[in-house]
């Protein structure tokens, strides 16, 4: 039963993941991909392993996808940026990246085809994750934070309104 | 003897002086020094001439070493036998009278300190070039002449026509040169010395006779005389070098350094006889160049241009004589034809210098009764000239002609070729005389010639007679002559050709008895006479053969050719960096398909799918 | 829990699938927040395959790296979108063909 919910959740993420980069809207698109993440964290679940849907969850569609809508309302496009957006889709642009993407496709698959091993059914609880965070990756941990860090700073520094002109500009 | 080092040394210090100086002495001082040295020089061999004649012994005597490389050591020496004595005393001798000619011939001249500088320099280098013991030394004073020839021809540089004529002089010589250079590098790579007689000895056990070495280094030295003799090919830059002072012409061009190429080759007549062919070549270039020569001087009418063309025609009989093996004969020549041809050139000066430098024959006339020493002395030197019998000439060209009839197979051709040249030879040499010193005069002359002119011309005329009796030295320098005696019917034939050729020209310039002016303007014989005329057209063979295709080649060269090459490479990276310079658009979206193609090919060879 | 039975190639061949279709719309896309969108997805699909692989082998090794995965999302798209606010201020516009100051 596992394997048929493996598989109702590896469609529904293939589909979204497929569907929001056709979008008009980037709103659209975003609300998409959310979709898509929930999916790859239903996964996670039936895989084994709790923590890491978690994680999934609140991080990436809690604040990576919300960080992305914020950005957009910040820049406050409105209806001219989705008209500008559907003219830059023509079809002709996607024969050379689906040829290239097809080759990628298949080499991975001929790959990945030669495995055939299945996964053990362990689930791998918090609490050994917890344990291995602060014993062999402990580390990674503090370096994991400095990135953290040093994208706040970049971020701060390079989204900064540098001139009176900007600042007017985004107050008006 | 060990004066002999003096003898090239006198003239040489007197032309540093001269150089030095640079035109402030006064000209009484210039005129004692240059013809001085050659006097003091002339003694010197005079001296040493007595004491060789008593005790007939070569010697040499060695300076000092010039070059050292392994067992390469040819020396500054001095070498003394016969031969060297007999072009020595001909060089010292003439060339003193010419000196003293040339003090009054050149008198008006500004530059009179250059001349005598670059005289004496010449006297000095030719000397060196008898006296060498090898044959790099020899070379030396082969250059030496050939540098002091372009001067002189130059000598009146303001005209350009005078510096071209000394460049082609000194170009064809050159090539000539080079040839001779090639043969010594090949002689030395073969036998390892350039030491005359050494080379003699070691050749005679190394080759046999006809072998290819010999034959090959033969034929590249042979290509230097031939250059300096004006013989064929090499002919034509003498008749253009008479574009120097007269008594220079006489001196260079007639007496001395056209001379050096049979020098050359009776020095060396042991390398030369280990090849038969090149002796077979160097008489039939011979008899060509005399006849050659001989067309042409009938065909001329500049006084000088004749006596140019009919050295050439001499130095022929004189290398025809070198190729039969007849090399005492050929130096007998060479002595006797010094002395007619610089008093015939001397001659030919006086006119030129009393008629105000007319050169034009058939301008000039009657000046039997004007110029009598001239005269007198033009008769004499063009009786030795045409070998009339009893005068020098007549001594020395028979000799050489006797000996080329006892020549096997090629033999009698090239008697018969001399018997031609010899009456063509009488022929043009008394038109010579009979056009210029009889019938009316055209031009008058406005001065006699002086003292310091009519003693030599009077002392080569009593040379030009006697010359003849003269015995050489020379017995043991060359094999001797077995001469087959020529049969009776040949050998009065040589002896009075000559007469048959003045008889043909008193008929048809004296007398005009035989009246040949409708035939010689027919249009068909003018083209021939004017061939013969423009020596064979031999000018205009070199100048398609050689000149324009040089020509053409540097102004090909002149757009870079090669560059161009060299300018491809450039232009192919600018061209490929541009075309690189493509792909860096900024534009991200093809940044991510090069890589995407580049994952999709490494994946393809990481995976093991290719 | 019942005893899961996913094959591993399965959950590799899905990770594979849901990358290229990241991929392709990176490719198509010229905005530039489609783009970002389109990384996004291509990590996803990276944590994926380490997560299955790490289910495998029953360690919590992939886990931990899908941790240090997000990590690196987070910082990116930070950094990414203050670059995406400056473009739209200076080109005043989002078409990432337009923002090119080469001559090409």
């Amino acid at each position: 039963m596992t394997l048929a919910l493996f598989y109702i959740a590896g469609a529904i993420a293939l589909a979204a993941t497929g569907i929001a980069p056709t979008r008009v809207n980037a709103i659209h698109a975003l609300i998409y991909l959310v979709v898509s993440l929930l999916a790859v964290a239903f996964i996670f679940f039936l895989l084994g392993a709790p923590f890491a849907a978690v994680l999934e969850i609140v991080i990436y569609a809690g604040a990576i996808m919300v960080l992305f809508v914020f950005v957009i309302m910040m820049l406050n496009l409105g209806n001219r940026g989705t008209v500008v957006e559907q003219e830059m889709m023509n079809p002709s642009v996607w024969i050379i990246p689906s040829l290239l993407c097809l080759i990628l496709l298949i080499e991975l698959s001929l790959s990945i085809a030669s495995l055939k091993s299945e996964t053990n059914p362990i689930v791998v609880s918090a609490k050994e994750i917890g344990i291995s965070l602060f014993g062999p990756y402990v580390l990674a941990v503090e370096i994991a934070s400095m990135l953290l860090l040093a994208g706040l700073v970049a971020a701060n520094h390079i989204g900064r309104r540098l001139s009176k002109m900007d600042q007017e500009k985004d107050e008006g | 003897m060990e004066n002999l080092p003096l003898v090239p040394l006198i003239p040489f210090v007197s032309a540093a002086l001269l150089i030095a100086t640079a035109g402030r002495l006064p000209k009484m001082v210039v005129g004692l020094l240059g013809a001085g040295s050659i006097a003091v020089a002339g003694l010197l061999v005079l001296n040493i001439g007595i004491e060789f004649l008593r005790d007939p012994t070569p010697m040499s005597i060695h300076l000092w070493t010039w070059i050292s490389i392994n067992e390469f050591k040819p020396a500054f020496a001095f070498y003394l036998d016969g031969l060297a004595l007999v072009m020595m005393s001909v060089i010292t001798g003439v060339g003193f009278l010419i000196h003293l000619y040339s003090t009054e011939f050149m008198q008006d001249d500004a530059s009179f300190s250059r001349y005598f500088a670059y005289m004496n320099l010449f006297v000095s280098a030719m000397l060196i070039l008898v006296l060498a013991d090898n044959l790099l030394l020899m070379f030396l004073g082969w250059e030496g002449v050939g540098i002091c020839s372009y001067l002189l021809v130059g000598f009146w540089y303001q005209d350009p026509a005078n510096g071209a004529a000394a460049r082609k002089a000194f170009i064809v010589t050159r090539i000539g040169d080079t040839s001779m250079a090639l043969g010594l590098f090949l002689l030395v790579a073969e036998l390892g010395t350039l030491n005359i007689l050494e080379v003699a000895e070691i050749a005679k056990e190394r080759w046999e006779v006809g072998a290819t070495i010999p034959t090959i280094a033969c034929a590249l030295i042979l290509g230097g005389g031939l250059g300096k003799s004006a013989q064929l090919p090499l002919q034509t830059w003498l008749p253009d070098a008479m574009a120097g002072p007269t008594p220079c012409s006489a001196l260079i061009h007639a007496a001395t350094m056209v001379t050096a190429g049979v020098y050359l080759v009776a020095r060396n007549h042991e390398l030369f006889m280990m090849s038969p062919l090149i002796m077979s070549a160097i008489s039939i270039i011979g008899v060509a160049t005399l006849l050659l020569a001989a067309f042409t001087a009938l065909n001329q009418h500049d006084l000088k241009k004749i006596l140019a063309y009919s050295t050439i025609s001499q130095i022929g009989y004189m290398f025809l004589a070198l190729g039969v093996g007849a090399y005492s004969a050929a130096i007998f020549h060479l002595m006797t034809h010094a002395f007619f041809k610089a008093l015939l050139f001397l001659g030919a000066g006086a006119v030129i210098h009393c008629l105000h430098h007319e050169h034009d024959i058939f301008k000039m006339g009657g000046l039997r009764k004007k110029l009598p020493v001239v005269f007198w002395s033009f008769l004499i030197g063009s009786s030795a000239l045409a070998a009339l019998p009893f005068t020098s000439g007549w001594y020395s060209k028979d000799e050489i002609l006797l000996a080329t009839w006892s020549v096997p197979t090629l033999g009698p051709w090239l008697w018969a070729g001399g018997i031609a040249g010899a009456v063509l030879t009488a022929i043009y040499s008394f038109r010579l005389v009979f056009v210029v010193f009889w019938g009316e005069a055209k031009t008058i002359p406005d001065k006699q010639p002086g003292l310091r002119m009519s003693a030599p011309l009077i002392i080569l005329c009593v040379f030009s007679i006697v010359g003849g009796l003269i015995n050489m030295p020379l017995e043991q320098v060359f094999p001797s002559q077995t001469n087959a005696h020529a049969a009776g019917p040949v050998a009065w034939i040589t002896m009075t050709i000559a007469i048959v050729g003045v008889l043909v020209s008193y008929l048809l310039y004296l007398r005009q008895q035989i009246n040949v002016e409708p035939i010689l303007n027919k249009p068909a014989l003018k083209k021939l006479r004017y061939f013969w005329y423009s020596g064979w057209a031999m000018d205009a063979l070199y100048d398609r053969l050689l000149v324009r295709p040089y020509k053409l080649t540097a102004s090909l060269l002149k757009t870079e050719l090669i560059d161009r090459f060299y300018n491809l490479i450039v232009e192919s990276s600018v061209a490929s960096h541009r075309a690189l310079s493509i792909t860096q658009n900024g534009k991200l979206r093809t940044y991510a398909i090069n890589l995407v193609v580049g994952i999709a090919l490494l994946a393809a060879f990481l995976t093991g799918i290719v | 829990m019942n005893p899961l039975i996913i094959p591993l190639s399965h959950v590799l061949m899905l990770a594979a699938l849901l990358f290229t279709a990241g991929l392709l719309g990176l490719l198509i896309r010229r905005n530039v927040i489609f783009i970002l969108m389109s990384l996004e997805v291509m990590l996803n699909a990276a944590a994926l395959a380490f997560v299955g692989a790490s289910a495998h082998w029953g360690q919590t090794d992939g886990q931990i790296i899908l941790l240090l995965i997000l990590t690196i999302a987070a910082a990116e798209v930070a950094v990414g979108l203050g670059l995406v606010l400056q473009i739209q201020r200076r080109f005043k516009t989002l078409d990432l063909d337009v923002v090119s100051r080469m001559q090409g």
